[in-house]
C-alpha cells in the first residue's frame, strides 16, 4: 500500500453515478424480460422499476446525510445483484404464472427500511459490540425458534422456517448477523489471551483447552442445526463464519486446522447418521446414476440445473427465451442456473465478479477499519457472503454438494434478502468509520476536529490495526 | 491481524476463482455432454419451438411446422402421411426423430454449420433461427402409382431409380402409419398410439423396409452370379451350361430342381439367355460352385452388398454369407440360404447393369432450401463404383429384354418399348407356405430412364409374380409417358 496520503472524500456522487448504472442494467434486465415474452412496460415493470429507484435512492440520501464515507461501490453492486434478481424472479412468474417478485419487491422495500433505519439510528458499528452477549442469547433464539411447536414449519425437509401469519421467515438467516457479532465481540476482547497461552507444537501453537470453548460451541451450533433443523447449508456456513473470524482474531493457522479436522469428522458422521446428507452427497457424486436420478430427493433438480447451465453455454438464450422453469425452485436454490441459461457463462461470469467486488470492498472495510471488533465483523460478514456464494454456486455446478442456501440478493426469499440487506447496512457502516477523516462516534481513540490525515508509521499499524485512511 | 484479513480475502478469491473454474466446466466444457443428455428435455423443446424446414415434395410439403397455441410454438404435420411415411419418418417428443427428419435434422433445425451466419445474427437479434426446406427427388405421381399398385393387406416395397444419376423417384413401403399419430404433443396420447402401431402386423414405424429390411433374393441374384461369371473371364455369351432338371448338391442327398412351372426341362444345356430367361437353377448352382464363393462374393461388394449408405437416410448394408461349403453356396447362387438384400441394393443391381456397369449411389435429396429461397446445397450424382465392364452389362442387359420378351418376365412388357427384367421367388423359411415375390428390371433398354424393383413378401407364386411383373410394367410405363 503507498504511503501518500490523499484528501479523503466522500465519494457520494461517484455511488451516484454507478447507482444509476446499475439500475439500468437491473431495470433494463427487467424490460428484456418483458420484451421476450411480448408484455413489455405492463404495469409490473413500471411498479417494479420505479419502486427500486426510489428504494435505493433514499438509502443513497441517507448515506449522504449519515454515512458520508461509506464505500461507494457496495451500494450500487448489491442494487445490480437486486435488480437483476428481481428482472429473472420476473421472467419465471411469466412462464409459471406466479407472483415472485411482487412478493420479492415487498421484502426488498422491508430490507432497505430496514437498512435505512440501522444506518440512521446506529451510526457507528461499534455500539453493537455493547450487545456481544445479547447477540449470543438473540442466535440461540432464532436458532431454537423453527424448532417449537405451532410457529416451526418444516419446508422440503428442512425446519428453517417460522410462520408469522402474513409470510414465512427464515430466522437462521438473521443468525448468521447476530453469531457475527458474538464472534466479533468476544474474540475483540478475549483475542489477546487466546493468543498468548497454549502449547506450541512445530510450527503450530495450538490453543488451550478452555480457550477452545467458542470454538466447541460453534461447532455444536453447526452440528445442532444440521441435526434438528436438517439443513446443511446453514451448518457449513456458520462454522465456516466461526472459523474465518477465529483465524483472523489470532492469525494462528492451527484454529484453522482444527476446525477442518472437526468438520471432517462431523461430516462424516453426518454422512454416515443422517439420511438427508447422504442423500446430498449421493445426489452429488452419483448425479447421473438413473438410480440416484429418479429417487425422491435425487439428483434431479441438480441435473436439471445442469441442463439449464449447459444450454446457455457461452453467451446464454438470451433473457426470457430459455426454459429455466423446466428446474424446480429456479427463481430460489437454483437462480444461478436460470441466470447461467439465459445469460450464459459470459453473464454469470460478470454477476459473480459482481460477488467478488462485493466481498473484496467489504474487506478493504475490515482492512481500514480502526478497532479490532470492526475489523472481525467486516471480514466475518464479507467472508460470509463469499462462502454462501461458494455453497451455492459450487452446489449448482456440482462442485460440492448441493445444499439449500440462497444466493445472496439474486434469489427469491425475504429472510434472505433482509439478512444480506443488513450485512450491507453494517459493511457500509463500518467503511464509513474505516475512511472517516475524523472520528465522530464513540471512539476509542479520537483525533483533533480538522487534523489532516497522518503519515502511517509501522508502530502504529502494530497498535491499532490499521490507521489507513487512503482513498481507492 | 491485517495479514489474517487478507489471507482470508485469499481465501475467498479462491473459492471464486473455482467457482469460474467450474461453471466454465459446465458451460463450455461439458455443455454439448450436457445437451445431448437423454435426459434433458430442454433440448426437445428449444428444438420443438423452431419454425422446422418443410419437406417438399414436386413443391408441396408432405412435413412441415404450423405455428401451434400449446406448450411449444409449432406443430409438425405430416400431408399425405402414409404414402410417404417410410421417407419422412417422424419427429416425436417422446420417440425422437427418425429417417429425414432424423437425417436432415441439421438443416430442416436450422443447426448446421451452414447457418453459421443466421446463428450469429440471432445471437444479437433474439429472433429464432428457421430451418432449411429439404426438396426430395421423388416424384408424386409415380409415388401414387406405386402406392396403388400396392394391394392393401399385402407387405412389400417398391422402388424406381434413375440408373445414371441415382435419384430416387418412387419409393414406397406397405403397411405404413400415420406419422401425425406419434408427432402429436401429448406424450400420453402417442405413447398410446405407437403401442397400436406396433401392433400391426409387419409394421415396423421405425424403420424404411425398401432401404432398412433384409429380404432373400431369390433369381434375382442370377444378375450378380452371371456378372461374376461373365467377369472371371471364364465365361462368355455362348458359353455352354449344363442344364440337369435336379442338381443333387455334393455331401447332401438334397436335390436342387429347375423351377418347376417354367420352360427349363425343354434343354439340358442352355446359354445365359436361356438359363436366364426361364430362371434355371442348376446352371447358376453350377456356375458358382465353379467359381467359388470369393468370386460371388467379390461381386457381390461391387454392386455394393456389405455397405450401408446415408442416402441420406440409413440404408442398411445387404449380405452374402462367407465360409459355406458347396451345397450352400448352390444354394446361395439361387438367392436362398442367407443372402438378404433390401429393396433398394436389388433397384441398384439393376442400375449399375443399366447404367452400363457403373453404380450411382441412391438419392433422396434434390435439393436444401434457406428460408429465403437460397440454395443451400443440391446433391451431384455420385458415382459409387463400376460394377462390371460395359461390354458385359450390355450382354446382361440383352439377356435381361429376352426375359422379358421371351420369357417368364412377360408380364412386364410393353408395346413398342425394350423393356429388361428378371423375376425373383425366395422361398421363405422352412414351415411358411409364402414366397417373397421379386420384380426388378429398366426400360427402355438401349437408354434407361429408370429401374424399378418391387418386391412382395409372403404372398403365393402365382399372385405375386403377376403382381411384381404388372407392377413394375405399369411404373415404367409412367416413368416413359412423362
Amino acid at each position: 500500500m503507498s504511503n501518500i496520503q490523499t484528501a479523503p472524500r466522500s465519494r457520494r456522487n461517484t455511488e451516484l453515478l454507478l447507482l444509476l448504472l446499475a439500475l439500468v442494467v437491473g431495470i433494463g434486465a427487467n424490460m428484456l424480460v418483458g420484451l421476450d415474452q411480448d408484455r413489455a412496460f405492463d404495469s409490473d415493470f413500471f411498479t417494479q422499476g420505479i419502486t427500486l429507484i426510489v428504494l435505493v435512492l433514499v438509502v443513497h440520501v441517507v448515506l449522504r446525510l449519515r454515512a458520508k464515507y461509506a464505500d461507494p461501490v457496495i451500494l450500487p453492486i448489491v442494487t445490480a445483484l437486486n435488480g437483476i434478481g428481481l428482472a429473472m424472479i420476473h421472467r419465471l412468474d411469466i412462464a409459471t404464472g406466479d407472483s415472485a417478485a411482487t412478493r420479492q419487491l415487498f421484502w426488498t422495500g422491508i430490507a432497505i427500511g430496514v437498512v435505512v433505519a440501522v444506518i440512521w439510528l446506529l451510526r457507528d458499528h461499534r455500539v453493537l459490540r455493547r450487545f456481544t452477549y445479547l447477540s449470543l442469547i438473540a442466535s440461540a433464539a432464532l436458532l431454537i425458534f423453527p424448532l417449537l411447536p405451532f410457529v416451526g414449519m418444516e419446508v422440503n425437509g428442512a425446519r428453517i422456517w417460522v410462520n408469522l401469519g402474513f409470510a414465512t421467515f427464515q430466522p437462521g438467516e438473521i443468525a448468521k448477523i447476530t453469531l457475527a457479532i458474538f464472534f466479533a465481540g468476544y474474540l475483540s476482547t478475549n483475542r489477546d489471551l487466546i493468543l498468548l497461552a497454549g502449547r506450541k507444537i512445530g510450527p503450530l501453537q495450538l490453543p488451550r483447552w478452555q480457550d477452545m470453548g467458542p470454538m466447541l460451541a460453534a461447532w455444536l451450533v453447526s452440528i445442532g442445526v444440521l441435526v434438528f433443523q436438517r439443513d446443511l447449508g446453514s451448518s457449513i456456513l456458520f462454522f465456516g463464519l466461526f472459523m474465518a473470524m477465529i483465524y483472523v482474531a489470532t492469525s494462528r493457522v492451527s484454529w484453522v486446522i482444527i476446525g477442518l479436522l472437526m468438520i471432517a469428522v462431523g461430516g462424516f458422521v453426518a454422512f454416515q447418521l443422517f439420511p438427508h446428507v447422504t442423500n446430498r452427497i449421493n445426489g452429488w457424486i452419483k448425479a447421473f446414476d438413473p438410480e440416484v436420478y429418479n429417487a425422491i430427493g435425487g439428483s434431479h433438480q441438480i441435473v436439471q440445473g445442469l441442463f439449464g447451465l449447459a444450454s446457455g453455454a457461452l453467451t446464454g438464450t438470451g433473457l426470457g427465451q430459455g426454459r429455466p422453469d423446466l428446474v424446480t425452485f429456479a427463481n430460489s436454490d437454483m437462480i444461478i442456473a436460470a441466470l447461467g441459461e439465459e445469460l450464459g457463462l459470459i453473464g454469470l461470469s460478470a454477476i459473480v465478479m459482481l460477488y467478488v467486488l462485493l466481498v473484496s470492498r467489504g474487506i478493504r472495510a475490515a482492512l481500514g477499519s480502526r478497532d479490532a471488533f470492526g475489523k472481525l465483523l467486516a471480514t466475518g460478514l464479507s467472508f460470509t457472503l463469499a462462502l454462501q456464494c461458494f455453497v451455492v454456486i459450487g452446489g449448482v455446478t456440482r462442485l460440492i454438494p448441493l445444499t439449500g442456501l440462497t444466493t445472496p440478493f439474486l434469489a427469491a426469499g425475504g429472510s434472505s434478502l433482509l439478512a444480506n440487506w443488513l450485512i450491507v447496512a453494517l459493511l457500509l457502516l463500518i467503511s464509513d468509520a474505516a475512511r472517516r477523516p475524523t472520528v465522530t462516534g464513540p471512539a476509542t481513540e479520537s483525533r483533533p476536529p480538522g487534523d489532516r490525515p497522518r503519515r502511517r508509521s509501522k508502530t502504529d499499524e502494530r497498535n491499532t490495526g490499521s490507521t489507513e485512511v487512503i482513498q481507492p | 491481524m491485517n495479514q489474517a484479513i487478507r489471507n482470508t480475502w485469499i481465501v475467498a478469491l479462491a473459492m471464486f476463482a473455482l467457482l469460474f473454474g467450474s461453471l466454465t466446466v459446465v458451460q463450455f466444457f461439458e455443455a454439448e455432454n450436457l445437451n445431448a443428455n437423454p435426459w434433458n428435455s430442454r433440448t426437445i423443446y428449444k428444438d420443438f419451438d423452431k419454425n422446422r424446414g418443410a419437406i417438399l415434395v414436386d413443391g408441396d410439403p408432405i412435413a412441415e411446422s404450423v405455428p401451434s397455441d400449446d406448450e411449444f410454438a409449432y406443430q409438425r404435420v405430416y400431408n399425405e402421411p402414409e404414402l410417404y411415411a417410410p421417407i419422412t419418418g417422424f419427429y416425436s417428443l417422446v420417440y425422437g426423430s427418425t429417417q429425414m427428419e432424423s437425417a436432415m435434422n441439421a438443416q430442416l433445425s436450422g443447426s448446421g454449420d451452414e447457418f453459421f451466419y443466421e446463428q450469429i445474427v440471432q445471437m444479437f437479434s433474439g429472433g429464432q433461427v428457421e430451418g432449411a426446406s429439404v426438396e426430395l427427388t421423388l416424384d408424386a405421381e409415380l409415388q401414387q402409382l406405386a402406392w396403388d399398385l400396392m394391394p392393401e393387406g399385402v407387405k412389400g416395397s417398391i422402388v424406381v431409380m434413375e440408373p445414371d444419376t441415382g435419384n430416387i423417384l418412387a419409393m414406397v413401403s406397405k403397411p405404413s402409419f400415420d406419422p401425425n399419430e406419434v408427432a402429436g404433443h401429448n406424450t400420453e396420447k402417442v405413447t398410446e398410439n405407437m403401442a397400436g402401431l406396433e401392433e400391426v402386423p409387419g409394421l415396423s414405424p421405425f424403420i424404411n423396409a425398401a432401404n432398412e429390411s433384409l429380404l432373400a433374393p431369390g433369381s434375382v441374384f442370377k444378375l450378380v452370379v452371371a456378372a461374376a461369371a461373365l467377369e472371371s473371364g471364364k465365361y462368355d455369351a455362348d458359353s455352354e451350361l449344363e442344364n440337369p432338371p435336379t442338381l443333387k448338391l455334393p455331401g447332401t442327398n438334397v436335390e436342387l430342381p429347375n423351377y418347376v412351372n417354367g420352360g427349363c426341362a425343354a434343354r439340358t444345356t442352355a446359354d445365359f439367355s436361356f438359363a436366364l430367361e426361364q430362371s434355371c437353377n442348376t446352371p447358376f448352382a453350377q456356375i458358382a460352385m465353379d467359381l467359388g464363393e470369393d468370386a460371388i462374393a467379390e461381386q457381390t461388394a461391387k454392386f455394393g452388398y456389405g455397405e450401408s449408405y446415408q442416402i441420406p437416410t440409413h440404408v442398411t448394408a445387404s449380405r452374402f454369407p462367407t465360409g459355406m461349403s458347396d451345397d450352400l453356396l448352390a444354394q446361395s447362387a439361387i438367392g436362398q440360404y442367407d443372402v438378404r438384400v433390401t429393396p433398394l441394393q436389388v433397384a441398384m443391381t439393376s442400375a449399375a447393369i443399366a447404367n452400363d456397369g457403373v453404380l450411382m449411389k441412391p438419392n433422396l435429396v434434390r435439393t436444401v432450401r434457406a428460408p429465403d429461397l437460397r440454395v443451400m446445397d443440391s446433391p451431384k450424382p455420385e458415382e459409387l463404383q463400376r460394377s462390371l465392364s460395359a461390354d458385359n452389362a450390355k450382354l446382361i442387359q440383352d439377356w435381361m429384354v429376352n426375359v422379358v420378351d421371351r420369357g417368364i418376365g412377360g408380364r412386364a412388357a410393353i408395346p413398342g418399348v425394350e423393356v429388361a427384367g428378371k423375376t425373383g421367388t425366395a422361398e421363405l423359411m422352412a414351415g411358411e407356405e409364402g414366397n417373397n415375390s421379386w420384380f426388378t428390371g429398366f426400360a427402355p433398354a438401349d437408354d434407361p430412364q429408370a429401374v424399378v424393383s418391387v418386391v412382395f413378401e409372403d404372398v403365393d407364386v402365382a399372385t405375386g409374380s403377376s403382381l411384381a411383373s404388372s407392377s413394375a410394367k405399369q411404373l415404367l410405363e409412367a416413368v416413359l409417358n412423362k
